[in-house]
Parts: C-alpha cells; sequence; structure tokens
C-alpha cells in the first residue's frame, strides 16, 4: 500500500481544492450562511497550506472542528437526518477533509466525496443548468482523482484525459438510463419538503388572486394535442370550480362527493391530448372543458372537475381527452343547484334588485335571464384591466355601477352574483384560459399569466352552460391573450408582451420541455412505451437487465474493436501483399515475417522461375507504395491488379 | 527458414538491375574490388559508412588488407591520406600537433598532426593509452581539434578508418562502450577466400596497384552524394520496423543492454547510405537488415555472450526475432 500513503503534493492539493471549490458552491445557497463562511475559510486555510507549505493542522484540532460542525449543523436543524442537514454536513466533512491531505488515499476520499456533493445537488433543482453544471464538476473531480495518481501531466492533460474517460463511459451511462429497469416515482423525490412555495391556482378567489398571477409566466403545464390544437377560444382548463360565496371571496365545495367516471354522454369528436403538469402541491387536474375521460388515479368531483389521488408534487403526465360540446350535468343533483344558488344575507343591494327585476321579467327562463345578464355587462361598458380600484364591502355593485373596471375574477363573480340574484343557478370556474403554442416543438405552453375565471350557469335542458364575461368586454383576452386585451403601460411580464425575445424563449422552452418529458420525466411507462416501440413488449425487469448486461457487453466490445482497429490500420498495400504472399505460400514459397519485399521477390523468382517478372514487379510496386515517398493510388490499383491477375 | 538461409538465395544476385545503380559509385567500388579481392559486403558497407559521413571501425587481424583498404578508398575518392600508428606510448600532441617556438619569427607555430587530413587511418587503436584514444575519437566526433587554446576545423569530408586487434591479445586498451559508439560502423574484413587469395597472390603488385588509382570522383562530388543520402526518404513503415528491432532489443532478456537512440540513428543513417548505394530513393527494410550487423556489432551483446560472437549470427537473430511491422 505504498501507494496510498503517497504524500499529497502542492499540485494535486490545488486540483482537490479546486473540486472541493465546484462541488460546493453550488450549495451556498442550500446550506447556512454560517457554514458557507466556515466553509470558505477552510478552503482558504487549504490555501495558505499549500501556498506557504505550512504544516497540517493537529488531528485534535480537526477533531474538534467536526465535532463543532455537527454541532451546528444540529443546532441549525434540530436533525442530523434528512436532505438539507445531510447535505450540510458532507459540506462540514469535505471542507475539513481538505485539511487533513496527509496520503494519496485521502485525496482519493476527498475526490469521491465531491462526486456525493454533485450527486446532492440533483436533491435541490433538476434542471438542465444543473446537470450542466454537474458535468462541468464531475470533470473537474475526476480530473483531481487522475492527478491523485500522477500529478506530472498539465491541468489542461489532466482535463482532457478525464474528458476522454468521460465521453468513453457516455454510452454506458446512456444505456443505464434507457434501459436500467426503472421504479415506480420520481428519480429524485423526497417525501418532505418538497415544493413548498409554488406559484399557482389556490382553491379561493378574491379580487386580485388571479390578477397577482398574471404577474408570472412560469409554466403551468405543457399540452401535447393529438390532432390539430382547437381555437383560442375554446381553450378553457377547467380548474378548481367555486360554488361557494361570502360576501368576498369564492371557494371550492366542501363535500368532495366523486364520480368514479364521467358521468355524461359526449357529443362530437373528442379531442385527445396529453398534459405534462408542473407540480403545484394541490390535488386539481386541469382539464379541457368538458372531460370526456379521466387519467389514471383520479376522480371527478361532482362539479366536474378531476382530481388526483395525491396532491401533484411533481411533474405528472396524463392522457386525457375532451368533448368540446358535451352536456354536463342535464340532470343535476338538487343539492348541487342549491349550492350554486346560495347567496350572503346581505350585500350589494343593486346587483341584487337588478336581479329581481329579470325574474320578474322571464320567470324560470334561464337562457333568458342569461342573455339579459349578458346586454347589462355590455351596456356597461366595463373595462378590463390587472390595476382595478379596491373595493369595498358591496364589491359586485362597485364594480358593476361604479368603478366599472376589473380583472377577470371581478367579471366572473359579478356575473355568477347576478345570476343567482335572478335565481339562476351558476358558480365561478377557475382556471388557465389559451396558452401558446411552441413553433419549436409543438407543445402548448400554459403559463401562470394565463390564469382565469369564468362563469357557469345551469338552464334547464342545456345542463351546465359556461358564459366567460371577460369576453364580453375584453374579446381579445379569449382570442389572443393577454398582452392583447390590457391596455398598454400596465404591468405585465416582460415576456407577454416582449415579441422580439419570444423566439428565443420558445427554443429555451422547448429543450426544456424536451428535458422534462425525456430525462426528468422518464419514468416506468416512457421506459415501457420506448421498449414496446423497439419492439419489445412488456418486458420484465430480468430479461431488462439481461439485455442491458448484453447491451453494455456489445458497447464495451464495439469500443475495444474500434480502438483496435485504429491502432492496427493497415495499410492497403500491406493488405494487398498479405494476399499475394498468402498465394505464393499455398505454392510451397512462405514469406517469412522478417523478410523484406524485394529479398523476398528474388527468394520466390529463384523458387517460380516462370513467374519471376511478375513477382518482381509486385514487389517492386509494393515496395515503393509502402516504403517510396509519396506513394501514388495509381500504383496501389496496379498492384491489386497484378495481385488479382497472378496466378501462380 | 533463417535469415541466412533466406539470404543465400540472393547472395549473388543484386537486388535491382545494375543500371539502376548510381554508376559513379559503381567504379568506385569496382576499383577497390579489383585490389581488395572477395570482400565485395565490406567494401560496400565501408563505402555506405563514408556516405553516411560516419567513422569506420575494422576489428580484424593484422595483415587482411585494413590498411590497403583505407588507402585505396582515399585514392579513388581523390582524398588526402595519413596513416597514424598507435602505440602505447602515444601521446595526444602525436596525433593533433603541436606548438613549436620559431626562433625566426619569434613565435609559437602550430604544426598540425597528421589528423588534419582527409582519410586517416588509426592502425591498431586499442595499443594506445585512454588518453591518446580519447584525443582521436573527440576529434572524430567534433569534426574539429583544439589544441594550444586554439579551435581548428579538420578538412571536409573527414573520415576515419580505425582498426582494433581482436580484444583478447596481449598489450591493448579495449575501448569502452561509449566510445565505440561513435564509430558508425564496425566491420570484420576475415581472411579471403581459396579463389580471391588465389588471385591475389598471382596477380600484380598491390602498392603499385594502388598507386596507379585515378581519382574517380571529385571531392565535391562525394559532398554532394552525402547531401543525397541524407535525403533518402524513410517511410513511417520503415521508422516503425527500426522501432520494433531497438523495442525488441530492451525488452528482450536476449541482450545485455538495448540499442540507444543514437544507435538507431546510425542505423537509419547507414540504411539511407546503403540504399543510395542500391540506386533507391527509400529505405527498405532489406537495407537495414543488411547493416545491422555493422551497426550492432559493438554495440549489442547477447546476454549469454561469453566469448566474441559473431556479429553476423547476432543481427541474424534480432532479424529473424522481429517481423516486419
Amino acid at each position: 500500500m505504498a501507494r496510498a500513503n503517497r504524500p499529497v503534493s502542492g499540485r494535486q492539493a490545488w486540483w482537490l481544492l479546486a473540486t472541493a471549490l465546484a462541488a460546493s458552491a453550488p450549495l451556498a445557497q442550500q446550506v447556512p450562511l454560517w457554514l458557507s463562511l466556515a466553509a470558505t475559510s477552510a478552503f482558504a486555510w487549504r490555501a495558505a497550506l499549500t501556498w506557504r507549505q505550512w504544516h497540517l493542522p493537529p488531528r485534535w484540532l480537526l477533531v474538534l472542528l467536526v465535532m463543532a460542525g455537527t454541532v451546528g449543523v444540529f443546532l441549525q436543524y434540530r436533525t442530523i437526518m434528512g436532505r438539507t442537514p445531510g447535505i450540510a454536513l458532507l459540506v462540514v466533512f469535505l471542507a475539513l477533509k481538505l485539511l487533513e491531505l496527509r496520503a494519496a488515499r485521502d485525496a482519493v476520499a476527498t475526490a469521491l466525496l465531491c462526486y456525493f456533493l454533485v450527486l446532492g445537488q440533483f436533491l435541490f433543482t433538476q434542471t438542465i443548468a444543473t446537470a450542466l453544471l454537474a458535468g462541468l464538476t464531475v470533470l473537474i473531480t475526476t480530473a483531481a482523482l487522475l492527478a491523485a495518481s500522477d500529478d506530472r501531466p498539465q491541468p489542461w492533460q489532466q482535463l482532457r484525459r478525464a474528458a476522454l474517460m468521460l465521453a468513453q463511459a457516455m454510452p454506458f451511462m446512456l444505456l443505464l438510463f434507457v434501459l436500467f429497469p426503472r421504479v415506480q416515482g420520481p428519480l429524485w423525490g423526497l417525501p418532505q419538503d418538497r415544493f413548498s412555495a409554488v406559484s399557482g391556482l389556490s382553491d379561493t378567489m378574491a379580487p386580485g388572486t388571479i390578477a397577482q398571477l398574471s404577474q408570472s409566466d412560469a409554466i403551468a403545464f405543457r399540452v401535447r394535442f393529438q390532432g390539430a390544437v382547437p381555437a383560442q377560444s375554446q381553450l378553457y382548463w377547467r380548474g378548481p370550480v367555486m360554488p361557494a360565496f361570502d360576501g368576498r371571496s369564492w371557494r371550492v365545495a366542501q363535500t368532495r362527493g366523486a364520480y368514479p367516471a364521467v358521468p355524461y354522454a359526449g357529443s362530437g369528436t373528442p379531442v385527445d391530448y396529453e398534459v405534462t403538469l408542473e407540480p403545484h402541491g394541490k390535488f386539481w387536474l386541469f382539464a379541457l372543458e368538458m372531460p370526456a375521460t379521466l387519467p389514471a388515479d383520479s376522480a371527478l368531483t361532482i362539479d366536474y372537475q378531476p382530481i388526483a389521488r395525491q396532491a401533484v408534487r411533481n411533474r405528472l403526465r396524463y392522457t386525457q381527452s375532451a368533448w368540446p360540446a358535451a352536456i354536463a350535468g342535464e340532470k343535476e343533483s338538487p343539492a348541487v343547484l342549491r349550492a350554486a344558488l346560495a347567496l350572503p344575507e346581505a350585500g350589494n343591494p343593486r346587483t341584487r334588485a337588478v336581479g329581481a327585476t329579470w325574474r320578474a321579467q322571464h320567470g324560470d327562463d334561464g337562457a333568458a335571464i342569461l342573455a339579459a345578464a349578458e346586454s347589462l355587462f355590455n351596456q356597461q361598458l366595463l373595462i378590463y384591466t390587472l390595476n382595478p380600484p379596491l373595493l369595498g364591502a358591496d364589491m359586485v355593485d362597485e364594480f358593476l355601477f361604479d368603478t366599472k373596471r376589473g380583472f377577470c375574477e371581478h367579471f366572473a363573480a359579478a356575473f355568477v352574483f347576478s345570476l343567482r340574484s335572478a335565481g339562476v343557478p351558476a358558480r365561478v370556474v377557475a382556471g388557465y384560459q389559451g396558452g401558446e403554442v411552441n413553433p419549436v416543438d409543438g407543445y402548448l405552453e400554459v403559463r401562470q399569466y394565463d390564469a382565469h375565471a369564468w362563469a357557469e350557469a345551469w338552464v334547464a335542458g342545456r345542463g351546465w352552460v359556461r358564459i366567460d364575461p371577460t369576453a364580453i368586454s375584453a374579446p381579445s383576452r379569449i382570442n389572443s391573450n393577454l398582452a392583447a386585451a390590457i391596455p398598454a403601460g400596465e404591468g405585465l411580464p416582460f415576456l407577454a408582451r416582449a415579441a422580439w425575445l419570444k423566439d428565443l424563449r420558445y427554443r429555451l422552452d422547448a429543450v426544456t420541455n424536451g428535458w422534462n418529458q425525456w430525462v426528468l420525466g422518464y419514468n416506468p411507462q416512457r421506459q415501457r412505451d420506448l421498449l414496446a416501440s423497439l419492439g419489445m413488449s412488456a418486458p420484465d425487469w430480468r430479461s431488462m437487465t439481461a439485455m442491458l448486461s448484453v447491451l453494455c457487453g456489445a458497447v464495451m466490445l464495439g469500443l475495444t474493436a474500434w480502438i483496435l482497429r485504429n491502432r492496427l490500420r493497415v495499410d492497403p498495400a500491406l493488405a494487398a501483399w498479405r494476399r499475394f504472399t498468402r498465394r505464393l505460400a499455398k505454392r510451397g514459397i512462405a514469406w517469412q515475417s522478417w523478410e523484406g519485399p524485394l529479398a523476398f521477390a528474388e527468394r520466390a523468382a529463384a523458387q517460380a522461375p516462370l513467374h519471376a517478372a511478375g513477382i518482381r514487379e509486385i514487389a517492386m510496386l509494393y515496395a515503393g507504395l509502402r516504403y517510396g515517398p509519396a506513394p501514388q493510388g495509381s500504383d496501389l490499383e496496379r498492384l491489386r491488379r497484378r495481385i488479382a491477375a497472378f496466378k501462380p | 527458414m533463417t535469415y541466412n538461409e533466406a539470404q543465400k538465395h540472393i547472395i549473388h544476385q543484386s537486388l535491382r538491375p545494375d543500371p539502376m545503380r548510381l554508376p559513379e559509385l559503381e567504379a568506385v567500388l569496382a576499383d577497390i574490388n579489383r585490389i581488395i579481392l572477395g570482400k565485395e559486403r565490406p567494401i560496400r558497407l565501408s563505402v555506405a559508412c563514408l556516405l553516411a559521413r560516419g567513422h569506420l571501425l575494422i576489428e580484424d587481424l593484422p595483415g587482411v588488407g585494413k590498411t590497403t583498404l583505407a588507402h585505396v578508398l582515399a585514392r579513388v575518392l581523390g582524398l588526402d591520406f595519413q596513416r597514424i600508428q598507435f602505440t602505447s606510448d602515444m601521446l595526444p600532441a602525436d596525433i593533433l600537433g603541436v606548438s613549436i617556438f620559431d626562433r625566426g619569427s619569434g613565435a609559437f607555430h602550430f604544426h598540425p598532426g597528421p589528423i588534419f587530413t582527409q582519410v586517416v587511418l588509426a592502425d591498431e587503436i586499442n595499443r594506445a593509452t585512454p588518453k591518446a584514444q580519447s584525443a582521436l575519437l573527440e576529434a572524430m566526433e567534433e569534426r574539429q581539434v583544439t589544441a594550444e587554446g586554439e579551435t581548428r576545423a579538420l578538412p571536409q569530408p573527414f573520415f576515419v578508418i580505425a582498426t582494433q586487434n581482436p580484444t583478447h591479445q596481449i598489450g591493448t586498451f579495449p575501448l569502452p562502450e561509449s566510445q565505440l559508439d561513435r564509430f558508425l560502423l564496425k566491420i570484420e574484413l576475415g581472411y579471403p577466400d581459396a579463389a580471391a587469395e588465389r588471385e591475389l597472390l598471382a596477380g600484380a603488385d598491390r602498392h603499385e596497384m594502388v598507386a596507379n588509382l585515378r581519382p574517380r570522383i571529385a571531392p565535391q562530388q562525394l559532398i554532394d552524394l552525402q547531401n543525397k543520402v541524407r535525403a533518402v526518404h524513410a517511410s513511417a513503415a520503415l521508422i516503425d520496423y527500426v522501432q520494433a528491432l531497438a523495442a525488441h532489443t530492451r525488452t528482450t532478456p536476449r541482450w545485455q543492454a538495448g540499442l540507444s537512440p543514437r544507435a538507431c540513428l546510425a542505423l537509419l543513417a547507414v540504411a539511407r547510405a546503403w540504399a543510395l548505394l542500391e540506386g533507391r530513393d527509400h529505405v527498405l527494410p532489406e537495407d537495414v537488415q543488411a547493416v545491422l550487423p555493422g551497426v550492432i556489432a559493438h554495440r549489442l551483446r547477447p546476454a549469454d555472450d561469453v566469448a566474441h560472437t559473431d556479429s553476423h549470427a547476432v543481427a541474424a537473430a534480432l532479424i529473424e526475432a522481429v517481423p516486419l511491422p
């Protein structure tokens, strides 16, 4: 074990310091500040040790420091288990390991610790940038590991060697990634502290909640349609349905009765699509109105809203289809209708009065009342804006008759309120409207600023009818997008307006989506699909493992053959010469492997005098080609023809 | 099939028709072969050595024609010739020259030693003390002489033929390996065969023949030929072969020590000259094999070598062990 006890040279120490920096820097935002500072001082100490060639700190001091670090982590998190405390402990160990680089084995241990920390980054983020950074860190760590065994080459040589080794490992990595039997569940998911704060719709809606979302250009979900993308004005992504109103905010129904399957019949051709939903921490799934089928592991609430069995804490992919013209709830249960009529005891007297006049005028004719409500919204010349004025207690009245300025939640709330006061069951539906097709990969991208609220009214014989009051005042919101509907000058995410950045952004989004779909979202289902497309239906893990070993072996053989071929690439003239000598060997004139071509030709000519001229010519041609200056391609052709024609 | 057996088939045949060879060199060789009979191959090697700008070491018994060879070479090539008989009481000044006080001019005048010539025959070099030997060897290496603080260039071309008695004879100071390495080639003349010896005995007086020789080429022509040797092409495949030979001597326990890089350079240089003598502009493995005995004779020793081993046998063993790459 003399090699393991070799002292660590200055160059090796620099390598390890660079590696430790690269591996721990991305974790700085995860670990507490005091730890970042402590680790930085340890790195600086290490640099000084190498630079000044000081003595390593005594062992008792390191033991004390390790204990102090562990206690610090414990005090910070009240535990040393779990993701963040574990990573913090590793950072402590790495920083202090650098201070006891005594022998080669310490260098190797440090490098291995760095590999582990690279893995740790993925517990926090899994973006492409993280992967690229991790790849770079792995490269540096590998170079440091190489330097630990031989520190003579220049840094760039070490990096090149490391890159070469990683490139050689790449085929195996890809094979393992694609074929290694997958387990259900996310590769990096940890049960705790995931997605503690993600933006998205909530289960209540008050003035301003959706307007707030319009400031975010984060992706809510991506959709791939099997056929053509429906018209923009049909893209209503149904989310939480909110029948309950307390005078201020709307909220989802408390009782969670659910249909196991879609309870209504559809008509027309269904629209098939696949949603990749970003995690939002809630149960609901978004579906194009009206859902025709349900994704796996989900149910339909009594409000016809698909919900998952578990909160969506990881990126979720599901396929679904929709009937754009389905009649839902033709025979609705009285309880649901009662809930859709409930109004607070008091408030908004003016709207209530208008509702009462409609009731008096049209009686039970829901369709007529709907038309009346639409014409009221039309007459009021309401303005769609991101910055509505603040509203008081009677917010529906104030919006409809005084300020007349509001965002979609104002419109939806006022519309539903007016219908209810006229005795028509109605409710607010929140969700997303529209989305943009990314021209690069064809996915429809629905962002947080596409969040929307609209109304749903129950009309006898027609079931639930969707009415979007925003569309009455600002049709461009529905027909194109938010930016077209909002007056110029109001604050919007840059992206929602800046067309010139969009192309770049589309490409970036397409790359991110590809990463999400095929790398992070490569689950057992995807794996099965891929293998099925390769002609293997439903392989179990045993046959997959067998296939994996066979393929790995094949790749190994291929690589070896390639290297050998490069090493033993045969000069075409030599190949032709060997053919010639084999032919003469059959005649009993064996070429010795050490024999020069002309010498052999003389010997062969002496043994086969009839062919002397031919043998001499071939030997001269070959000698010129193999040993002469500037060999000619035509000579090679001539050599080949002569040898082909040579019949001893 | 051994190397020697294979050679027997072609030993008396030229590898290429004579017209392809350089006529002026063929004339030189013919002249020498007329005087020194039955030694075509060593003579060819010694001319190759000269063309490769190297120095020649001949180890053989007295009376086999070493001096005559040196003399004939100088005459045929039109070069000045000096002979230095090495003895045990010889001093460096006897070779390099000495400064003598001239009463008339009142100054020292340098009297150049016998080394200031184009062809030097250093006879029985291993009879002299190491001090005298090294004076000659340094002049050979640097092609200049430094005496009395002044450096004087030696004439061009400069060619040393040293002879040495077999080392087991009494009263010799064997040259160390590092000094031997300065000789590009070491050859043996050996006894002539019966027919050649008979011709010698029956023929005219050799001294007279040498005296009547006319130069075949001018000194400038010789320098041009030497430059031509350097331009002979050694392909990658051939250099691979030289390296394979060297690698074999270094990695196989069969040899006491492997061929040095300088030995490889020497091998390539002589092989180039041999190729030029064959009238080719590129080196073939045959050329390397032909000159190999002379190159390794004083450089490579088999590990089990107890007595003097024939360098041809050593070279044949090496050739047979290394296939052409």
